[in-house]
């Protein structure tokens, strides 16, 4: 037991500081793709709920490449595919290097992309629950299209799609783990080197696997107040 | 209503043209997007069929789709048994019972499928000496045996919570109704609640074997040669990225395939639901 401790301690002998490292990189990662997902997720639900059907249909062929892939060989796919991409085109334009992306920033791009394929159900049906009146309602007091969907129908989606995002969330936090796989130091990639080393593989694992639980619960107390928050218009009469 | 009419000959008038707005530019222009990529693809796949790289991996994606098959298949069945007392324990009103079965759906729930293989792969090496006595470390050795542990727990609590809530969700009355007709409650049980509960659990039982066909490419990591696995190693021995375009195509086709037949044996088993 003491044994255990002293490896999963702070400073020279411990790997806390390693492991705490990790979870920063996982937590950033999950951060950073959620505010491209939402967008992107946002912008393809409107395409689905437009009434052009060219447009519907594009942003459904999206939606079911991206939910059909497994999240690893998306990440696979952008890892590679944009480093051979960008490769090739330097190679037209005359430079013969080598070029790697930063793994940080696929994994972003490969998580956003799947992210928001499922944002954008959430999304579509919290706008199938908004009545045409509403719309209606901002038309005829003089609003554009844009200011109503901003002011009146905007407010209104967040608090119907809030679960369902939460939810998005969670997996999300959970999806950051495969980055490890093209080299990125989160959590898992962290505590799989400190297993090697001490050969203590299921402690290490183990915690990480009850920081993950742990961050899945700091985020449900977090997004229980946001809900509470978005629910504030429609207290208790 | 403008009709024509058959005395005086009048036409109905003219569908008015629809005309070019802004959205419908942009979708058209998307659309072509994806049909360029489209036929880019089908033209680079069907070109490369001839190639060095298709002729000598074929086979090989072959194996590996019988292996991601074998992969889901028995965890799910595996997931499916070991679901059915999770559920039961999870909605027992006894805290022994349910506390137990909470804890195991919250861990397998709220961590990530990677770091569940993880730590059953290379933390089963942690008890060896334990396992040797038991006998089973033989079985811990093989990673398959390993990924089919661990994808067969992490599904079972998944299915477990399917099942729970679709049980939960069939009306009280159904229970009143079948106690007020004398029916003893495994009767109840089996012969009108858990049909009723599965209509309704048809659709997330459909995903989650999607979610498992998805998820099983992580046994790709633990050096199990599955669809992902055999194109990890087709990739790193050609360095020929149609190695994950094929992989992308057979995942596609399979997800799709699967999710249209569920959608068919969903549209017959609900059929008498619809009006």
């Amino acid at each position: 037991m003491n044994e255990a401790l002293t490896l999963l301690s702070f400073g020279e002998q411990g790997w806390g500081d390693t492991i705490a490292l990790g979870v920063m990189i996982t937590v950033a990662l999950a951060i950073c793709t959620l505010p491209f997902g939402l967008i992107l997720g946002f912008l393809i639900a409107l395409a689905k709920n437009s009434t052009e059907p060219s447009l519907k249909l594009a942003a459904n062929i999206y939606t079911t490449i991206f939910r059909g892939l497994p999240e690893l060989l998306t990440l696979f796919l952008v890892y590679f595919g944009v480093q051979i991409g960008i490769q090739q085109g330097l190679k037209l334009l005359g430079f013969d290097v080598y070029f790697e992306v930063n793994s940080f920033v696929a994994g972003m791009v490969a998580l956003a992309l799947v992210f928001s394929s499922y944002a954008s159900e959430a999304f579509l049906s919290a706008f199938r629950g908004i009545p045409q009146g509403q719309y209606e309602g901002g038309y005829a007091l003089g609003l554009s299209r844009y200011q109503t969907m901003t002011l009146v129908i905007l407010p209104q989606l967040i608090r119907l799609a809030l679960p369902a995002l939460s939810n998005l969330w969670l997996i999300l936090l959970k999806e950051t783990s495969l980055v490890s796989v093209i080299g990125l130091a989160d959590l898992i990639r962290e505590s799989g080197i400190a297993a090697r080393v001490t050969k203590e593989p299921f402690l290490f694992f183990g915690l990480a696997c009850l920081i993950y639980l742990v961050l899945a619960m700091i985020s449900s107390a977090g997004l229980s107040r946001v809900e509470r928050w978005s629910k504030r218009g429609e207290a208790s009469r | 209503m403008i009709a024509a009419s058959p005395e005086t000959g009048a036409k109905r008038p003219p569908i008015p043209p629809r005309p070019w707005t802004n959205t419908r530019i942009f979708g058209n222009a998307l659309m072509a997007l994806w049909i360029v990529a489209g036929v880019s693809l089908v033209w680079y796949l069907g070109t490369s069929v001839a190639s060095p790289f298709f002729q000598k991996y074929w086979p090989k994606y072959i194996d590996g789709f019988l292996v991601t098959l074998q992969i889901v298949s028995l965890s799910l069945v595996l997931g499916m048994i070991l679901s059915v007392p999770v559920a039961f324990a999870r909605s027992s009103s006894w805290k022994i019972f349910s506390a137990p079965a909470y804890a195991f759906v919250y861990f397998f729930r709220g961590t990530p499928l990677l770091a569940q293989t993880f730590l059953i792969y290379y933390g089963a090496g942690s008890f060896r000496p334990e396992l040797e006595a038991v006998g089973l470390w033989g079985f811990f050795r093989e990673a398959f045996n390993c990924v089919i542990f661990a994808f067969s727990l992490n599904t079972s609590a998944y299915q477990a919570e399917i099942l729970r809530g679709s049980v939960q969700n069939v009306a009280k009355g159904q229970w009143e109704g079948a106690a007020a007709l004398g029916l003893s409650k495994p009767v109840t049980f089996f012969k009108i609640i858990l049909p009723q509960a599965l209509m309704v659990a048809l659709r997330p039982y459909g995903n989650e074997i999607i979610l498992m066909i998805k998820g099983s490419a992580i046994a790709s990591i633990v050096t199990i040669y599955d669809i992902m696995g055999e194109t990890r190693r087709a990739y790193s021995r050609s360095y020929d990225f149609q190695a994950y375009i094929w992989a992308a195509v057979i995942y596609l086709m399979i997800v799709e395939t699967l999710r249209r037949i569920w959608d068919k044996i969903e549209d017959r088993l609900t059929r008498h639901l619809k009006r």
